[in-house]
């Protein structure tokens, strides 16, 4: 039994922006979406963790699907690689969104609060790199 | 016979506008109507589509924004007094300890 809404994940390379951002998605949208974060390297410096990202991935699961929200270079790399290692039949719904971490999280989290699949989710926080805030 | 249609205008006094927080109820709760429903800045548009927070957001509209919403399809009448009605409460921060967006 798991949310009929599609999970969020953040992925930063601090722990407090990783909090900070899981923070901003819950007041603003809500507890009706699973959402998770890490951040940080396991010595407590700057750094994402294959194993915290997969943990994350779990916690937030959803049957709908998993939209991870990442900031730097290794954020992304090291979330594909955890999506990568998922048993088949969870990788392929697990997306990472070309977005920003704070504005998509918040974004996709709205879309999928309205029950929204997670391609769906996906296109709301990537709209935001598509120039549609800028007026 | 055509689908039901309605729209309403709303001027908005909260004091920051369509911040943040105000987009995202204002999107979540138009995303709980099956209708297409838009909204404007100025009654002759341009519209936008009240279900995408990345849009509404977007808009920027400061206070004293007269919001104009319109739908079409099942529940258009219903969708868009609950929009006025969200708008014209405030968004429900009507409080003097609502934090700053």
């Amino acid at each position: 039994m798991t949310s009929s809404n599609v999970g969020i994940v953040i992925v930063s390379h601090s722990k407090d922006v990783a909090r900070g951002a899981a923070e901003m998605v819950r007041q603003m949208v809500g507890p009706e979406v699973p959402l998770a974060h890490c951040g940080g390297d396991p010595g407590g410096g700057l750094g994402t963790s294959v194993e915290s990202i997969m943990a994350a991935i779990a916690e937030a699961w959803s049957d709908r699907g998993v939209a991870v929200l990442v900031d730097l270079g290794g954020a992304e790399t090291n979330s594909e690689m955890a999506i990568e290692l998922l048993p088949a039949g969870q990788r392929e719904r697990v997306v990472v969104c070309n977005a920003p971490i704070v504005e998509g999280a918040v974004m996709a989290a709205t879309e999928s609060s309205a029950g929204s699949s997670l391609a769906a989710v996906r296109s709301t926080a990537e709209e935001l790199y598509a120039g549609s805030m800028v007026r | 016979m055509s689908a039901p249609t309605a729209s309403r205008s709303v001027l908005m006094k909260h004091p920051v506008g369509l911040h943040a927080r105000p987009s995202v109820k204002l999107t979540k709760l138009a995303k709980s109507f099956g209708c297409r429903i838009e909204m404007a800045q100025q009654a002759q548009g341009p519209w936008i589509d009240a279900k995408s927070i990345v849009k509404v957001m977007a808009m920027k509209a400061p206070r004293d924004t007269t919001l104009h919403f319109r739908a079409v399809g099942d529940g258009a009448a219903d969708a868009v007094d609950a929009l006025s009605e969200l708008v014209r409460r405030n968004f429900d921060e009507d409080h003097a300890d609502a934090p700053a967006p």
